[in-house]
């Protein structure tokens, strides 16, 4: 087994970062100027690193598949960005943001890191100001903030709902700036094929140009991937149709661990499945629930009903409705966390109350909040007694200045008017909190190979909080990274430049070159797009929402008899030294067919439900989810050997600041 | 519903191309790059090779959409990405044609991709503000009228999808240019680069073979966007200003 240091810093959790920033290792600016960095990404957390990398003085090479970095998906998040700032003067803290955090992760996240990414939230914020990011404010001119599910401060810093779209525009824009000066080399269209290694240290990549083919080969002192999460293994999802593993996975062929892989976030808000044709899943913000009321018809007869298209969500009467998730959890009520709501509204369509003609959607209402609304702006405007008609449009109007462009956007997808009718959501893959094991520097078990982002273990736990993923991507991108690089770059000072030509790249190359071929000369009959979407469907049956151990071991027998079909009949078309979409498809579904299997044995393996890993032999009496943490409390990080025997290897984790308590929104 | 569709088809950037016809069986419910899955599987089942177009994030904001619907960058429907609109918008028998976004700056690559990068150059040329990270005082150091930060983020909302190019008979970049230039001008943060931005990115825009503005104001009503040509207004003001009244 192999042993895996998590390089924590000694002593008291809130100084342990700032104690460690004031005695670790510096690389002086004239070493600097030597040394060369890959960054591979360009969303969130991979272009703030190689900005901030770059204004360091570092020479980087910066890779994105995209034509550009400022389409990295980043880009689609909606609600927002926590920081502890306390803005609103409700008691919110450091302290509150690590518990919350912490706890919401369902106790299966590091202490440190967590912290760590509390104390850096409230310079994310500063730094993005100055960058010209507009969020929102208040009429004073300063910022405004709202709230998301699974806390009770507001601390989340939005620009409407495209805030992803705006910090990522300000982390491309810092990284333009050092493209202009010459410190950041930015390669588009190329994508990252392999990781090499040399003298068992991480020294560059093979990629692909993906407009000529040509497979080049890149050296650097050291590799920092920032590639994402691994949603589209699932086939639909919310991710970007080209969000892949294959950086991640490459990785971990060459020795990198995947840790926690099953942990996997259904977003309880999304517009469901039209068809089989479908692909993929739109997100509905999560603010969504501050306002909407989620239920489902309480008579089968009812539902059914919807679904036959004979009756629609307006024509049941308010005693027929079952406001399911205020019934279950008084305290939270529509703003409980996201694998508790996802999980409640399967509950509800499993009960056979699904409200579409397939069965799986509930109902997400807004004609309380518009009357509730509708009311107190006329009570504003001095009208005592106001008609149903004013109250509605006066409602409507306040709704449209909070959600106008959420609820534009499912009337163009849907074809139906949000406002007149309750909105139709089901629960969609959105977020991997399973990634490349790395330390407390963010650091793989490969030395000199670094992951940030989604594309790291180590924040979210068995569960994401709203309005967290770019906040983790920003402090690991801008604040992080920037320091603890340092860590193993100090050690390289005399290393001289990398040079790609030596026996490991040329070796690497080739590899990349075969496994090309391999795949080309297969020749079959059957499309990348049909073993993907056959994949997703494994994937969501036995390994999506809830799982059990039956289940697990025929999605994983499965797996292995579809990557075998996939390397004996898949068909691509095109050449390997042009363009070809459909090449770069193949690849990516490849490894996919790998990670799918290991995501299956590490939901095998943990014998408890946590967090979004929900295992129906381990439930409470109430149907809730039941953990184990005698035996449970640790990382499951997975090793893929080169006989494709998936390994486990372990890191215990130490909780010595909080409880471990049963997580609980009654 | 069956549809005809005339794609435009074209090998490599040096390569001639040309129209050729497909049928496809949609349904009203697909968005238009569903529909374009449907054809593309039908054609890999063919052995033959299927259209290129370039798409991502497929919910409107990535901005990697480039393609021309019967003769509008996006297709029919105000303030909408290609992605965003449903095949609803089209009827059975209807004969659509598509082809990538024509501009002189973003030549072909291959079927309905073009090549964007002249804009990443427009912004490396001077579309940021210079702030090192660790630099920034507090957030709430400096209090910025509502209503700015609004305008502010309304010319940010420009996703980079080229449209407005491909809209204009000129081929200008001045909407994305002037959007930029807005969003960073507007803001107090932004106001001190604000003359030498301006000069430069316009430069850099001129550099890149894009054309003059000549008001036609197509660009707003193609923009998915619907960023304002105010924009354009303002950009014009400051670039007046930059140079008469600076010691640049």
């Amino acid at each position: 087994m192999i042993k895996l240091e998590s390089n924590i810093p000694a002593g008291e959790l809130a100084e342990k970062w700032t104690n460690y920033k004031g005695s670790m290792n510096l690389v002086a600016p004239n070493n600097k100027r030597r040394i060369e960095v890959i960054v591979v990404g360009t969303g969130l957390a991979g272009a703030s690193a190689a900005a901030t990398l770059g204004e360091l003085g570092y020479n980087v090479k910066v890779f994105t598949f995209h034509d550009s970095p400022r389409r990295a998906h980043s880009i689609a998040a909606q609600g927002g960005i926590n920081a502890a700032k306390n803005y609103q003067n409700d008691g919110d803290s450091i302290w509150r943001l690590f518990y919350d955090t912490i706890k919401g992760g369902d106790y299966r996240s590091r202490e440190a890191n967590v912290h760590r990414l509390a104390e850096a939230s409230k310079d994310i914020i500063d730094q993005c100001v100055a960058q010209g990011v507009p969020f929102a404010r208040e009429y004073g001119g300063l910022l405004a903030n709202r709230s998301f599910g699974g806390v009770q401060v507001s601390r989340t810093f939005y620009a409407r709902g495209q805030t992803g779209q705006q910090l990522l525009i300000g982390a491309y824009q810092a990284l333009a700036r050092q493209a202009n000066v010459g410190k950041c080399k930015i390669y588009n269209r190329h994508e990252m094929l392999d990781l090499v290694k040399v003298d068992g240290k991480a020294r560059g990549i093979i990629a692909r140009n993906l407009l000529t083919g040509e497979i080049e080969r890149h050296a650097a002192h050291c590799v920092v991937l920032a590639t994402g999460g691994y949603g589209n293994v699932f086939y639909l999802s919310t991710n970007a149709m080209g969000s892949n593993v294959s950086a991640s996975w490459r990785a971990v062929r060459k020795g990198a661990l995947m840790a926690n892989p099953c942990f996997t976030q259904i977003h309880p808000t999304c517009i469901p499945v039209s068809g089989e044709y479908q692909s993929k899943l739109t997100l509905m913000s999560e603010s969504l629930r501050n306002d909407g009321r989620v239920w489902v018809p309480k008579k089968k007869e009812d539902a059914v009903a919807i679904r036959e298209r004979r009756m629609k969500g307006n024509d049941i009467a308010e005693e027929d409705r079952d406001y399911y998730l205020e019934r279950r959890y008084p305290a939270f009520g529509n703003l409980v966390p996201r694998d508790v709501a996802s999980r409640a509204a399967k509950v509800a369509c499993d009960e056979g109350n699904g409200v579409s003609p397939t069965g799986l959607a509930v109902f997400l209402d807004f004609a309380s909040a518009i009357e509730r609304y509708g009311k107190a702006e006329a009570y504003s405007q001095g009208n005592t007694s106001p008609s149903e008609a004013q109250v509605t449009a006066l409602g409507e109007a306040v709704v449209k200045s909070k959600y106008g462009n959420l609820f534009q956007m499912y009337e163009k997808i849907t074809g139906e008017d949000p406002y007149k009718n309750p909105m139709k959501i089901y629960p969609a893959v959105h977020y991997t909190m399973g990634g490349l094991w790395v330390d407390y520097n963010l650091e793989t078990n490969v030395p000199g190979l670094f992951a940030l982002g989604e594309a790291n273990f180590s924040d979210h736990g068995a569960n994401r909080l709203g309005a967290s993923a770019l906040m983790q991507g920003l402090a690991d991108g801008y604040f992080v990274i920037p320091y603890t690089i340092g860590q193993f770059l100090s050690g390289e000072i005399r290393t001289p430049k990398i040079s790609a030509d030596t026996p490991e790249f040329m070796e690497a190359e080739k590899a990349v070159q075969d496994r090309l071929a391999k795949i080309k000369n297969i020749n079959g009959n059957q499309s990348v797009e049909s073993f993907h979407r056959r994949l997703g469907k494994i994937m969501w049956e036995y390994c999506g929402m809830s799982r059990n151990a039956e289940g697990l071991k025929k999605g994983q027998q499965m797996i292995r008899e579809l990557r075998a079909e996939f390397y004996k009949d898949v068909f691509v078309p095109g050449e390997l030294d042009e363009y070809n979409p459909e090449l770069e498809k193949a690849l990516r579904v490849a490894d996919f067919l790998e990670l799918g299997e290991t995501m299956m044995v590490d939901a095998l393996n943990r014998n408890e439900s946590c967090g979004g890993h929900f295992r129906e032999e381990y439930t409470t009496e109430d149907g809730e989810a039941k953990r184990m943490d005698e035996e449970y409390t640790y990382v499951a990080a997975w090793e893929w050997n080169d006989q494709g025997e998936i390994i486990l290897h372990k890191e215990d984790l130490k909780f010595d600041n909080v409880e471990l308590k049963t997580r609980s929104y009654k | 519903m069956k549809l005809q569709l005339k794609i435009w088809r074209q090998k490599s950037a040096d390569s001639t191309g040309r129209f050729e016809t497909y049928t496809v069986e949609a349904d009203e419910h697909m968005s238009f790059l569903e529909m374009l899955d449907v054809l593309n599987e039908t054609l890999i089942h063919e052995k033959k090779e299927p259209v290129v177009f370039e798409h991502d994030c497929r919910e409107g904001i990535c901005g990697s959409c480039s393609m021309v619907i019967n003769g509008r960058p996006h297709g029919p429907m105000q303030g909408t990405t290609a992605c965003q609109l449903h095949m609803r918008s089209f009827k059975n028998g209807d004969t659509i044609t598509i082809e990538p976004f024509r501009a002189k700056s973003f030549p072909v690559l291959k079927d309905l991709s073009v090549d964007r990068s002249a804009f990443d150059r427009i912004i490396e040329s001077g579309g940021y503000i210079s702030v090192n990270t660790g630099q920034a005082p507090d957030g709430n150091s400096l209090p910025i009228e509502k209503d700015l930060a609004g305008k502010a983020f309304e010319a940010a909302a420009c996703i980079g999808c080229g449209a407005c190019v491909a809209a204009c008979p000129n081929g200008s970049a001045m909407l994305f240019t002037s959007a930029k230039v807005s969003h960073l001008g507007l803001l107090p943060q932004g106001a001190v680069e604000h003359s030498a931005r301006v000069q430069n990115m316009v430069n850099q825009m001129d550099k890149e073979g894009f054309g003059m503005c000549s008001n036609t104001e197509a660009c707003e009503a193609e923009c998915p966007k619907e960023i304002s040509v105010e924009n354009i207004a303002r950009l014009n003001r400051s670039y007046m200003a930059s140079i008469m009244g600076s010691e640049k």
